[in-house]
């Protein structure tokens, strides 16, 4: 079998051609899945690029992108499959006047044209390379969990009236969490696991370099630094990386050169969601001197 | 899939005591795991170290809180075998190192220390090059000063049965970072060509913050592998575990251990909140929308053959929680406070006592307070609680809180008594729970001693727990967790 990258550092080289800076842990893990046949657990607080990620891939290996995106009551006829009964009906009533048998028929009416493919069967059944993006599979009951099952682990997909249906090529499968609930052993065990968490400081300012090409070095140096300040509060919600990304557009916007005080409090509403996290935020930022904080080490 | 290549047999079985090692440390590694992981280590060049640290968590640790473990017991089985360290020698190859990083260094440091490499270097030189390595956060040169540091400051001896912790602070104490952290702060506002304003002094002092921090992580790390190679992997393993953030017991939590615990709350709260929410809609049906049945009825010829239900909109319980605040128990009733508070959305309405010999209703520290760890430091300085000599006395505290807010209690009501019913022999008052079930819709005890404990000296968990609907052992969040599960 071919493999599609040739060592993990292959694998970050391409994926910053496509503008997706990952670290040697997302290198690493997207060069096993594939070398391995697996499928990618990814999980992670929000907007830290997890699905990005998936979309990024797909975009390297130039393949189509198949999406499911989960939700609360996600059953099989939306996930894998359904079969078109209003166009079976159709096919019976054609059907009444001419002699044919009913074992015809029932042949007839339970084959692919009478197939409605949804995502998982459509990944398992196309030709060219895809990618498979389950999103948020945390969102589906754990009932619903179990069909997933099947495919994550042999790439096929068992219809009672066709048999099971067997992948053309194994694609790349990518699901997301958002750790709302604890998912189950058997669809863990399946998965090969990786965390993305807030990228440290250096990669941040990569990532603000590179979506934002007119953004000068020392402005994304700043970005990043308060950013990471901001990330050691204890806050309800800290900023993700697509909220930097807005805050450092907004400064280019407002023509800020280099942040002031006063200027990353006034925009402090792009980074945070919470009054009461801005509100702490804003106090942190202009005043308590730092000796006060907790975690510094005092001098002793 | 691709045939597996069988890993060389050293280590295959340095990758099973590994595993065996993780298990140990209360990680649920499955045979499939383990197999990937084997699997997972013949695709990876075994000399790149963090390639195969990642191929290793990726096949073995599902849950990120789970990686700490992981990270430990990995540092220590592999310790010796990356590729930047040699076996034994630790002292002979640093002289090499230091003068590689030094000597573009020197024309920096003003010719201090020039030479000086290895030994020979005095603690002034030395702590010139920890200066300059922290403003540089030059690597290198840190893991190179991290080794001499701990050669000439820890006084390891082979064989002495000292903790890690021990060298640790011995090495900390005389490099003094605080005071480099301070001299680099002050050089930063000299250098700076206007004063330095709040923001960009924070900002300095984060930076600093985090070198400073790798600079620990290299020490520890230094001295971790030194004490593997003095006592062996094994026993090294062994007396670095440490228990998961979830069976952390609240009781004898140390202070590290409760920060862990302060960062597993936030994502168990929102985990819960959901989990309830959902399950308080699930396999429910709200009553019959007689509208939507009759407009479904028109597609079967006017026959209602398929009823249509109104979404259910269940009511919610309210929430009594009682709680002894006294020394032993604090920091439980604190974990649970703060739990129950972080998913009160779930609750009509969430009232809470605290006691130790007398009683005090501290529902008014929580209103309006977004930070709930706040309410709880306000809860511990403010509330009155003591009555006579501060020590528990559940039965007084009962007999208050049953005359003063017994006629609130309603059907509605769910109470939570925590505490570890320590009742320093006073009168138990038990009836006053069997007359508060009576009225209440659950009464439900939380006890953070372990069962064995129960009844035990003066405890009379049972006095009390014959007439509540339950009384469970909760000593760590796992299993507050699975309590608050139950919780309707």
């Amino acid at each position: 079998m071919d493999y599609r990258f040739e060592t993990p550092a292959s694998v970050s080289t391409r994926l910053r051609d496509v503008d997706y800076l990952s670290n040697e842990a997302i290198a690493g893990v997207v060069f096993l899945a594939d070398r391995l046949g697996k499928p990618i657990l990814v999980e992670g607080p929000a907007g830290t690029g997890k699905t990005q990620l998936a979309k990024s891939v797909a975009e390297i290996l130039g393949a189509r992108l198949i999406r499911l995106q989960c939700y609360e009551g996600l059953d099989e006829s939306k996930a894998l499959y359904e079969w078109n009964y209003k166009k079976q009906l159709l096919r019976i009533q054609a059907e009444r006047n001419s002699d044919s048998s009913w074992e015809d028929i029932e042949t007839d009416i339970f084959s692919d044209e009478f197939l409605l493919t949804r995502p998982l069967l459509e990944a398992i059944l196309s030709e060219d390379p895809v990618v498979l993006l389950i999103d948020e599979v945390d969102r589906v009951e754990v009932e619903t969990e179990a069909l997933l099952l099947e495919i994550l682990s042999d790439y096929q997909v068992s219809i009672p009236e066709l048999g099971t249906i067997a992948a053309r090529q194994i694609p790349m499968v990518f699901l997301t969490s958002n750790n709302t609930r604890e998912l189950s052993e058997a669809l863990k065990r399946r998965c090969l696991f990786l965390h993305i968490d807030y990228p440290d400081m250096d990669r941040e300012k990569e990532i603000v370099l590179t979506k934002i090409p007119e953004i000068t070095d020392s402005l994304a140096d700043q970005v990043a630094r308060i950013v990471r300040s901001i990330r050691q509060l204890e806050l309800k919600k800290s900023p993700s990386v697509s909220e930097t990304l807005d805050w450092a557009r907004t400064l280019l916007l407002l023509g800020v050169d280099s942040v002031t005080e006063a200027d990353a409090i006034e925009t402090l509403n792009i980074l945070l969601k919470y009054q009461s996290d801005i509100t702490k935020a804003s106090k942190e930022l202009q005043g308590d001197s730092g000796a006060k904080r907790p975690g510094v080490p005092r001098t002793s | 899939m691709t045939s597996t290549e069988v890993p060389s047999s050293p280590m295959l079985e340095l990758l099973s005591g590994f595993i065996v090692e993780l298990r140990a440390a209360g990680l649920p590694v499955s045979l499939t795991e383990n197999l990937d992981a084997m699997e997972a280590i013949t695709h990876i060049p075994i000399e790149n170290r963090d390639a195969f640290k990642y191929a290793l968590a990726a096949t073995l640790v599902k849950n990120n809180s789970h990686w700490r473990a992981f990270d430990t017991v990995f540092e220590v089985y592999f310790s010796l075998r990356g590729s930047e360290y040699s076996l034994g020698g630790g002292v002979d190859d640093l002289p090499e190192i230091t003068e590689d990083d030094e000597a573009p260094m020197n024309p920096d440091a003003g010719g201090a220390g020039a030479g000086g490499a290895g030994e020979a270097m005095s603690p002034e030189q030395m702590a010139e090059m920890l200066f300059q390595a922290m403003r540089n956060g030059d690597d290198g040169l840190m893991r190179a000063l991290a080794r001499q540091a701990v050669t000439r400051f820890a006084g390891m001896e082979p064989g002495r049965p000292v903790g890690g912790t021990y060298y640790l602070y011995r090495t900390l104490r005389n490099l003094d970072l605080d005071g480099v952290l301070e001299r680099l702060m002050e050089e930063a506002q000299e250098q700076s060509p206007s004063p330095l304003t709040q923001l960009e002094e924070r900002l300095e002092r984060d930076e600093f913050e985090s070198r400073i921090d790798r600079m620990k992580k290299e020490i520890e790390a230094e001295i971790r592998r030194r004490l593997v190679a003095d006592r062996g992997v094994e026993a090294m393993a062994k007396t670095l575990r440490k228990p998961l953030p979830e069976d952390v017991d609240f009781m004898h939590a140390n202070r590290e251990e409760l920060v862990g615990l302060r960062k597993a709350m936030y994502p168990l709260t929102r985990k819960l909140a959901v989990r309830l929410a959902r399950k308080r809609r699930h396999g429910r049906k709200g009553p019959l929308d007689f509208r939507a049945t009759v407009r479904q009825s028109l597609s079967y010829g006017g026959v209602p053959a398929d009823p249509r239900f109104r979404y259910p909109r269940p009511s919610k319980p309210e929430i009594f929680v009682v709680a002894d605040i006294s020394g032993s128990v604090a920091a439980f009733a604190r974990f649970t406070l703060q739990l129950v508070y972080a998913i009160s959305g779930q609750f009509s309405r969430v009232r809470s006592f605290v006691f130790i010999d007398g009683i005090d209703e501290v529902t008014r520290f929580f209103e309006g307070v977004e930070d709930i760890s706040v309410a709880i430091h306000r809860v511990n300085t403010e509330a009155d609680v003591v009555w006579v000599d501060g020590h528990s006395d559940y039965g007084h505290a009962f007999e208050v809180f049953w005359e003063k807010y017994g006629r609130e209690i309603s059907p509605k009501t769910t109470v939570l008594i925590l505490g570890d019913a320590r009742n320093n022999y006073h009168a138990s008052q038990s009836w006053v729970i069997k007359e508060m079930s009576k009225k209440a819709r659950h009464v439900y005890w939380l006890n953070p001693e372990p069962k064995a404990y129960w009844d035990t000296g003066d405890s009379i968990v049972s006095d009390y727990g014959a007439h509540t609907d339950g009384v469970f052992e909760c000593r760590n969040l796992r299993q507050l967790e699975k309590f608050v599960d139950i919780l309707e």
